[in-house]
């Protein structure tokens, strides 16, 4: 498969996330979001590391596999955030009752 | 076609459909659920891609601890779709146009990009098996390795205080 | 001893310091001793200075004390400079300035202490800045003097700061005098761009290899100064109006010294006037127009003050005269005699003020001869003098510049003399308005009659005395060979100038000038005598006499054309400044405040909006780096 097609495809759901992320006022489903934008970056590194594999597999036959240990690194960060992200969200939630990120609005003062 | 070809671009449509819902969806829940399925059309791509690790990977730590958690917290908080307030229609309106406007320009900029003979193998390749990634990670990448394990400690004890009730 | 001449007009400041900052808590008597002290010590130095320099064999002295202002290859040192010239306007300021500061300390007796201390450190402050003006050996020494001379003569104008018709008279003086004094800064920097120096004798010397257009451009602008500062058409209105400050200051600035300062400037510079006979032509026609206009208006005024006002204008005129024509010594002779008996009488006119509790109107007075003798005495010795009656000192000094203008143009002559005739006529008017007749005042007034104090009349008896025999001091060769003797004492100063008229009149002609002009002069003044010393001028003038009693109109011309046009031009900026600058000022305030305030708006504090923001910039670099940067 031409790299090409990781790449658009990558980009599109990247700017799904991104619409997503604009469009949505629910903390979680912006956080869900972020995510799908997050997953899209690691496809596209995956294929990365592939297309470097197939063109360096001559010299080197381990080329390209740090890219796929830099996607198990962001999944492992990713882990990390939400757990976090999510306490956050619960937190707003108690204080609030809602998670909607219009509340957040003290960046105003 | 191939076999290979016709998966991926199945898996592809999968992926961007289930990306489109996720956001469209009035239902949290059912957001959750479209944002499993991207997950796994995307773990699908892994396979296709002969990355077995990430995709087994992709799906429990996504599809699996990540999206329950998610779902966890929607149950937990009992939100349904009426209780989303609508965004400003014309907000709404500007977002889709500005991703969209990044889409077209990010695509328009890599268009002309002579890639075509680079290629992503598929089927091939034991750079993403177990054994290969093991041995890489345990000799080169060991110190951030062993750092990730001092992230999620503190990830840990920032939820604890966060969600402390005090 | 010439190395302390820097005490001179120390001594003064000293004294102006002393009463000026301890004016609360000094008595009056205090006040008098330091103020006159200081006066008394600059006299007695100016004395020993003066004997000195009268010496055979003396050249110009320069002292230098610091240097001033240093400028790249410009350098003007605070110097002074010690010659006859300056020597002889020593002895008339720190001689005349004692005398009237005595005469003072009775006159302003009736003032409170605090306000008595500010008169005397002003009149201090004048002598200081009157003694800079002549000793400094440069264009700008003479320059802060005469700035400082100015700045007293307004203070001292409007001293009685309450009565605003005294403030706006202050004011007058004040503004009239910055007119002039553009014109001499402007000389100055000129000098300095042709010169590149100030200092007296290197302008002198280099005034020869300038050319002559910049000379008399030069010239002119020394002489615009000099007709604000000396009170000369077109600026002379202030010097009558500047009577409203108390009469020894008419005395003391606006008599004897001060307005003499245009003199002195000009009879400084001889050597560039020299240069410019255009300059001097200007100086000569103005002086003499000046001397035939102020003549004539004071035929008809009734204020005893306006009168000798208005005759120091003439006189002033005269001396203009006889340095637009050359005769140096003449003008300076003259600024020496007119300081005695101008200085005469006006303190006798305060004299005859203070009798009369604040009275100036002639009308009012008469027959005071009886009620205050000595200064009707010493009034009468005024009037002979300034009249031209031999062989009283007004005479020597005016035939010297008359007989000057003879010799370079008879028509200057029969003008000069004409105007001699007026003023014979006018101050014997004034003199038997006043002194003569029957009492015309209050019954009160007429109580309250009664001669000055000897503070008062001290003065007004040595003042009476030099009125009379200073003029034997400039006695002509006409009449006794080689007895002029303030001629051969300035020769050195006038040698650059050309101190000699080009064409010497015969000695037989200048005897008959003389005898035309003395007996012009007693003629006159008989004239006067008899006509009003029974019957004096009561009536409201008429016809020609009201155009004369309104001084010409010429106040109110220059309020037409000048005044009124500047207050439109004035009125016009306010509104400009108000509408058009403050409006674009606060329209820009307010176009930001408006801009702020619609901006504020994207700080919603809104996430989502933030993230948009944020993303549409990353479009925006994207579209820069990807499209544009190519």
């Amino acid at each position: 498969m031409p790299i090409n097609y990781y790449i658009f495809l990558a980009l599109a759901l990247f700017c799904i996330g991104v619409a997503g992320v604009l469009t949505r006022r629910n903390a979680i489903i912006i956080f869900m979001c972020v995510e799908l934008m997050l997953n899209a970056v690691n496809l596209l590194l995956v294929a990365f590391s592939k297309m470097h594999q197939h063109a360096l597999a001559v010299t080197n036959p381990q080329a390209g596999i740090d890219g796929q240990l830099f996607v198990f690194f962001i999944m492992v960060v990713a882990a990390a955030e939400v757990s976090v992200g999510l306490a956050i969200i619960v937190m707003m939630y108690r204080n609030t009752h809602s998670t909607d990120v219009n509340f957040l609005n003290r960046l105003k003062h | 076609m191939g076999i290979t070809q016709i998966l991926f671009w199945g898996l592809s449509i999968l992926a961007l459909l289930g990306a489109i819902l996720v956001v469209i969806s009035k239902n949290p829940v059912h957001s959750v659920l479209w944002l499993i399925v991207v997950f796994m059309a995307i773990s699908g791509h892994y396979i296709l891609l002969n990355a077995q690790f990430l995709a087994i990977v992709n799906l429990i730590v996504y599809a699996g601890a990540i999206m329950v958690l998610f779902l966890f917290v929607f149950m937990l908080m009992n939100l349904n779709a009426d209780t989303e307030p609508q965004k400003n229609k014309w907000l709404k309106i500007a977002g889709v146009v500005a991703g969209g406007s990044l889409l077209l320009v990010l695509v328009a900029a890599l268009k002309h990009a002579d890639m075509k003979n680079q290629l992503a193998v598929m089927n091939k390749g034991e750079i993403g098996l177990i054994h290969n990634l093991g041995l890489v990670l345990f000799q080169d990448y060991v110190v951030p390795f062993e750092i990730t394990s001092v992230l999620f400690l503190s990830a840990m004890v920032g939820v604890v205080v966060i969600g402390k009730k005090d | 001893m010439i190395n302390l001449v820097w005490l001179i007009p120390v001594l003064p400041l000293a004294g102006f310091l002393i009463n000026g900052l301890f004016r609360n808590s000094l008595s009056k008597g205090m006040t008098g001793i330091v103020g006159c002290g200081v006066l008394l010590a600059s006299f007695i130095l100016s004395l020993l200075i003066f004997g000195q320099v009268r010496q055979d064999g003396f050249h110009a002295v320069t002292v230098t004390l610091f240097d001033f202002i240093s400028v790249d290859k410009l350098h003007i040192p605070f110097a002074f400079q010690v010659d006859q010239l300056s020597v002889l306007f020593l002895l008339i300021i720190t001689g005349v300035g004692f005398l009237i500061h005595l005469y003072s300390t009775a006159y302003m007796h009736e003032e409170e202490a605090p306000h008595y201390a500010r008169y005397f450190s002003y009149l201090n402050l004048f002598v200081f800045s009157m003694l800079l003006l002549v000793l400094g050996a440069n264009f700008v020494i003479l320059f802060i003097g005469w700035e400082g001379v100015g700045l007293c003569s307004y203070l001292l104008i409007g001293y009685w700061f309450k009565n605003i018709e005294y403030g706006n008279a202050a004011k007058k003086a004040f503004i009239m005098n910055r007119i002039g004094d553009l014109g001499f800064l402007i000389a100055i920097f000129w000098m300095i761009t042709q010169f590149g120096s100030v200092t007296f004798t290197d302008v002198f010397g280099g005034a020869k290899s300038a050319s002559v257009g910049v000379i008399t451009g030069i010239t002119l602008l020394l002489f615009v100064g000099a007709t604000g500062k000396s009170a000369q058409i077109p600026l002379y209105t202030w010097l009558p109006d500047a009577m409203a400050g108390p009469t020894p200051v008419s005395a003391l600035i606006h008599a004897a010294t001060m307005v003499t300062a245009g003199i002195y400037m000009i009879a400084r510079s001889n050597a560039l006037y020299s240069l410019a006979p255009v300059s001097q032509t200007v100086v000569a026609v103005i002086g003499l127009t000046t001397a035939l206009f102020a003549a004539t208006i004071a035929l008809k005024q009734n204020d005893i003050k306006k009168v000798l006002a208005y005759s120091t204008v003439s006189q002033l005129g005269y001396m203009f005269l006889g340095l637009g024509v050359g005769a140096y010594t003449g003008a300076v002779f003259h600024v020496m005699t007119h300081a005695f008996f101008k200085a005469l009488l006006f303190l006798g006119a305060g004299s005859v003020i203070h009798a009369m509790g604040g009275e100036q109107d002639i009308r009012k007075m008469g027959g005071l001869r009886k009620a205050l003798p000595v200064t009707s005495i010493t009034f009468l010795i005024g009037c002979i003098a300034i009249a031209g009656i031999p062989p009283f000192s007004g005479f020597f000094s005016k035939d010297e510049i008359l007989s000057a203008a003879f010799a370079k143009s008879p028509v200057y002559y029969v003008i000069g003399l004409f105007t001699a005739m007026l003023t014979a006529f006018y101050m014997f008017r004034l003199f038997a308005t006043t002194f003569s007749g029957t009492f015309r005042g209050t019954h009160e007034q007429e109580h309250h009659l009664h001669e000055s104090p000897l503070a008062m009349t001290i003065p007004l008896i040595v003042l009476a005395i030099l009125a009379a025999v200073a003029g034997f001091l400039g006695i002509p060769d006409a009449l006794v060979p080689n007895a002029h003797v303030l001629e051969h004492f300035l020769e050195p100063v006038f040698a650059a100038g050309g101190e000699h008229p080009a064409v010497e009149v015969s000695h037989g002609t200048e005897l008959g000038l003389m005898a035309l002009s003395a007996g012009l002069a007693l003629v006159v003044s008989l004239l006067a005598w008899s006509r009003f010393k029974s019957k004096p001028e009561l009536a409201e003038p008429t016809g020609f006499g009201k155009v004369l009693a309104n001084k010409w109109y010429v106040d109110e011309l220059y309020n037409a054309i000048i005044v009124r046009p500047l207050n439109g031009l004035a009125k016009f900026f306010v509104w400009l400044e108000r509408w058009i600058i403050d409006g674009a000022v606060n329209g820009v305030g307010r176009l930001v405040q408006y801009g702020g305030r619609q901006l504020r708006l994207l700080q919603s504090g809104q996430v989502g909006g933030y993230v948009l923001l944020m993303v549409i910039g990353i479009l925006a670099l994207f579209l820069v780096e990807l499209f544009v940067k190519k």
